[in-house]
């Protein structure tokens, strides 16, 4: 198994707001999660990746059998957990070559591997650039500067093919995103896909999961997951509403 | 109040014993105007903080010491200045030894007729007429302490005179280094550079020591841009972290000149720069950058002033400092705007990382305006290194200590980049990558 939530809480400033998550994520697979405004996903995302602000009071979390919780952020990472952030964040003066380079070389310092020449660094970030359709001049701009919003995403994922995770959890990587910009970001997604990776897809709609099929769906709800299932349970979600949900708290474990 | 007396008593003292020192040259014209400046010196009051101009800066600490010029000339090695060259870079060299000018270690290249870049020593025993005409012109001396002090002991410096109509390709490169050991060195560098009408020149004073030693630089630096002149002017302080220095640029604008200054230093004990520029006539450029880098119990001080004193004119001024430990920044930016100077650009700006709950930053960008047609910004921030970005590049996997140096360095960045000399550029880079990267 690749990664194992069991009955995870987490505060955020003194308030719960994840009540006792349980999941089970093995190699291979898609999962998405999808659930009303606030209720939780991003918290979820956000505690897998390591941020600070986020307190887990109870629970554990076990990637690849390790103690996830107990990881440092960059490890995590280096462990290969890589988080697509909902809200992209701006670096002026750092450009996106400059955090890959270092980010790849790290990477390959923590497991073992010698560093990456800069020629074969360089027609990494081609080859995986063309990946999503980004331009090669967004390799030479500072780290999502001045980016439309649907650039900042196409980026997120450009981030992840360089980085070739094991887990990616994309938290709302659909919103905001046009038709288009949906379709090169799913496609990229879908590419990346293998039978040692998995990928959590963090969603509030169920627009995204026309273009990636997940294999399991779950509902999150006040912090827990509420209901659980196949693809179809994305499309009845989309007809009834989160409404349905939010009247039939049945819960189900996967 | 016993302190403030034995320290001006201590060096009026001095001056007699440099007096004799200077031998034949004492019956100079120039040794007036010593004579004049350690008279006036005797009427001054060392800076304390109850001075507007000193309130953050308190630099009791230097009175501790016995300061004296060095008694015997220190051996620097060819190896020792290697340290502090760029690499790839064609470039004159002037070096100074604790004050004094070593030409052994010095080397010029490619020198337009007419050009003159030596010691400020050269040319006043020489009576240079451009020495004569402009030293001593800019750097008003009535009520700065230290730069009647250095008018009184003024012996050597950096002189460099570029005639009308002449490019100085390469830039100049003057290192100041001091070998003190442990002898308290005071050292005053009086530099002179004057760009004539169309002339093109890039100056870089480098402030170097190699040791952990106690000395104090005192040093005065005078700029003038004739029309449509081009300096570029670059100083960089890399000294003991026990040194005192105390420097003052006075800068001289006519009609279309164009100048900049990049001050990039990781302080000293104490330092406190004062940069001060005036734009004598219309359509001139002014550029006033600087990035300071301190720690420990270092105190930094930038004071400038800008002088919009006629229309037309562009200023633009953008301070940084990165502060670590129990360190203490100042800035203290002011930009006058005179009722004449229609049609002024200025803009500035002063942005501070605290990169410790210990580190105090006291920050004052003032704008002074007396005209009515004006664009005028200025601004000021204070905060911490930006919790959001680091996380995001954790999350890339990259660790607490290079995220934090990867931030440093995309903060310094805009300072460093307008500076146009690539191997300096280089440089500067590496300074920022030692420092921060553990």
């Amino acid at each position: 198994m690749l990664l194992e939530i069991k009955n995870l809480h987490a505060n955020v400033e003194g308030t719960e707001i994840l009540k006792g998550i349980n999941l089970k994520v093995n190699a291979g697979e898609v999962h998405a999660i999808m659930g009303p405004n606030g209720s939780g996903k991003s918290t979820l995302a956000s505690v897998l990746a390591g941020k600070e602000e986020y307190e887990v009071t109870q629970g554990e979390v076990l990637y690849n059998g390790k103690n996830l919780l107990e990881l440092s952020t960059e490890d995590r990472a280096r462990e290969g957990v890589f988080l697509a952030f909902q809200y992209p964040v701006e670096i002026p003066g750092v450009s996106n070559t400059n955090l890959l380079k270092t980010a790849v070389n790290e990477i390959r310092k923590y497991r073992g591997e010698e560093e990456l020449d800069s020629m074969d660094f360089l027609s990494l970030l081609k080859e995986k650039s063309k990946l999503v359709e980004l331009d090669s001049k967004f390799l030479s701009r500072a780290v999502n500067e001045g980016f439309s919003g649907g650039e900042k995403k196409r980026n997120e994922i450009f981030q992840m093919a360089v980085l070739n995770p094991t887990l990616a959890i994309l938290d709302e990587t659909d919103s905001g995103l046009d038709i288009d910009a949906l379709r090169i970001v799913a496609n990229g997604v879908n590419k990346l896909k293998t039978k040692e990776n998995a990928t959590i897809v963090v969603t509030h709609y169920q627009r995204l999961l026309d273009y990636i099929i997940p294999d399991y769906v779950h509902v999150l709800y006040k912090g827990k997951i509420v209901k659980s299932g196949g693809k179809e349970l994305a499309i009845e979600l989309e007809e009834k509403g989160y409404d349905w949900v939010k009247s039939d708290k049945a819960e189900a474990v996967v | 109040m016993q302190n403030k007396t034995d320290i001006k008593q201590y060096f009026i003292n001095q001056f007699n014993e440099f007096e004799k020192s200077l031998n034949g040259e004492k019956s100079s014209d120039f040794h007036k105007v010593r004579k004049d400046a350690i008279n006036r010196f005797a009427e001054l009051t060392f800076p304390n903080q109850k001075d507007e101009e000193w309130k953050y800066t308190n630099i009791s600490s230097l009175k501790k010491h016995n300061f004296s010029p060095a008694a015997v000339k220190a051996n620097v090695s060819p190896e020792t200045i290697n340290k502090f060259l760029f690499d790839k870079m064609e470039h004159s060299l002037l070096v100074f030894v604790n004050g004094e000018f070593t030409p052994e270690l010095s080397k010029l290249i490619d020198i337009p007729n007419g050009v003159v870049i030596g010691s400020l020593a050269e040319a006043l025993k020489n009576n240079n007429p451009v020495v004569k005409k402009h030293l001593g012109k800019y750097a008003e001396d009535e009520n700065y302490f230290f730069t009647t002090l250095s008018t009184a002991f003024t012996k050597d410096g950096a002189f460099i005179y570029v005639p009308d109509g002449k490019v100085v390709e390469d830039p100049i490169h003057i290192i100041f280094i001091t070998k003190s050991g442990s002898e308290k060195i005071l050292t005053q560098p009086r530099n002179l550079f004057v760009a004539g009408k169309n002339s093109q020149v890039t100056i870089i004073e480098h402030y170097v020591s190699d040791e952990d030693s106690v000395y104090f630089t005192n040093s005065v630096t005078e700029i003038v841009a004739n029309e449509n002149a081009i300096v570029d002017h670059i100083k960089l302080q890399e000294e003991s972290k026990k040194a005192f220095h105390i420097a003052r640029m006075e800068v001289d604008q006519e009609r279309n000149s164009n100048f900049s200054s990049h001050l990039i230093s990781h302080g000293a004990e104490i330092s406190r720069n004062d940069f001060n520029a005036r734009f004598n006539d219309e359509g001139s450029e002014c550029i006033l950058n600087g990035l300071f880098m301190i720690g420990d119990e270092q105190l930094f001080d930038a004071h400038t002033m800008i002088d919009h004193a006629k229309p037309h004119c562009n200023s633009h001024e953008h301070y940084k400092g990165i502060l670590q430990d129990k360190s203490k920044g100042v800035f203290n930016g002011k930009v006058m705007v005179r009722q004449d100077a229609q049609k002024t650009n200025a803009f500035q700006e002063n942005n501070t990382i605290l990169l410790s709950d210990d580190a105090v930053m006291n920050t004052k960008p003032q704008l002074e305006i007396f005209a009515d047609d004006v664009k005028c910004s200025h601004g000021a921030t204070i905060g911490k290194l930006n919790d959001e970005a680091k996380f995001y590049l954790k999350s890339r996997g990259i660790g607490e200590e290079s995220a934090t140096a990867i931030l440093i360095h995309a903060f310094a960045s805009d300072v460093i980049t307008s500076i146009k000399i690539p191997a300096l550029r280089d440089y500067l880079e590496e300074i920022i990558s030692k420092r921060f990267n553990g």
